[in-house]
């Protein structure tokens, strides 16, 4: 039920769905409330996220912050620019390596599915430069990093 | 991942966002085929196929050779990789953010639980 899917649509953007257990209004909270977001949307392995500011109104603006602790890092700042509490929201956001890449519109929409949700993103695919900066983030290392720490917290918790 | 394949990936994803392109690579996928054998499933011209092959080929997803008048196509093993890659990063990260989003959730259903008691 968990399962994130991932698509492309048409030939500029992706589509991601996932399933949570939680309704509707409660995922759509931990989307727009500072205190709930950094504890979900942190960083990698060693990484920590100072600056979590939102918002969360129309045209309300937020501002994301992650460092790797050795000089390293990468900032995410946006503007909300429609907002259906627990069903919808619209948002551009651009990433800074410390260039800011293009502006990305992200649409994320909160389905009711059952006594659960059905989460769906839409997004533009960052273009090739924008790609090779992030990757010289070290993204992907961290990425691999999350990804074994989760794998060993679940083998915790099966355990 | 490669940096340098990169400036290819977004003729790529243009090259993938077509179902008819896609199912020629799932064919190619078994091995090296003429423009008449890839044609033959599909319910279309072979100029139009042979415009669809033209797109994956500068998209660098498949290679062509000369064969006396053939001209064989068969994937190009470069060509998917940086789609792939990018891909799978975007989709790590994200189902390791859902995951600690499912316990976030789990948390607060548990506060709220507290709260009401």
């Amino acid at each position: 039920m968990t399962k994130l899917t991932m698509r492309l649509e048409g030939d500029r953007h992706v589509i991601v769905t996932r399933r949570f257990a939680a309704p509707p209004q409660a995922v759509y909270r931990a989307h727009t409330e500072a205190a709930l977001i950094r504890q979900w949307m942190l960083g990698f392995e060693g990484w920590s996220m100072p600056v979590c500011e939102t918002d969360s109104r129309p045209g309300g603006a937020f501002h994301f912050e992650w460092i790797d602790g050795d000089g390293g890092g990468f900032k995410i700042t946006g503007e909300y620019i429609e907002m259906d509490p627990g069903k919808r929201i619209l948002h551009v956001e651009r990433v800074f390596m410390p260039d800011p890449t293009p502006d990305n519109r992200i649409e994320t929409i909160f389905a009711a599915d059952g006594a659960g949700t059905l989460l769906t993103l839409r997004m533009e695919l960052p273009d090739a430069e924008s790609r090779a900066a992030m990757i010289e983030t070290g993204m992907e290392e961290g990425m691999e990093e999350s990804y074994a720490k989760l794998d060993a917290l679940d083998e915790l918790h099966a355990g | 991942m490669n940096v340098s394949t990169l400036p290819a990936t977004d003729a790529a994803f243009a090259a993938l966002a077509d179902p008819t392109r896609r199912a020629i690579l799932a064919r190619l996928a078994d091995g090296e085929l003429g423009v008449m054998d890839i044609a033959r499933p599909f319910r279309m011209s072979q100029p139009a196929i042979s415009r669809h092959l033209k797109v994956l080929e500068g998209a660098g997803l498949i290679e062509r050779r000369i064969d006396g008048t053939r001209r064989p196509c068969r994937l190009a093993p470069q060509g998917l990789a940086s789609v792939e890659d990018w891909l799978a990063g975007l989709h790590r990260v994200m189902s390791a953010r859902y995951d600690r989003l499912d316990r976030v959730l789990t948390e607060m259903e548990t506060q709220t639980g507290k709260e009401t008691e």
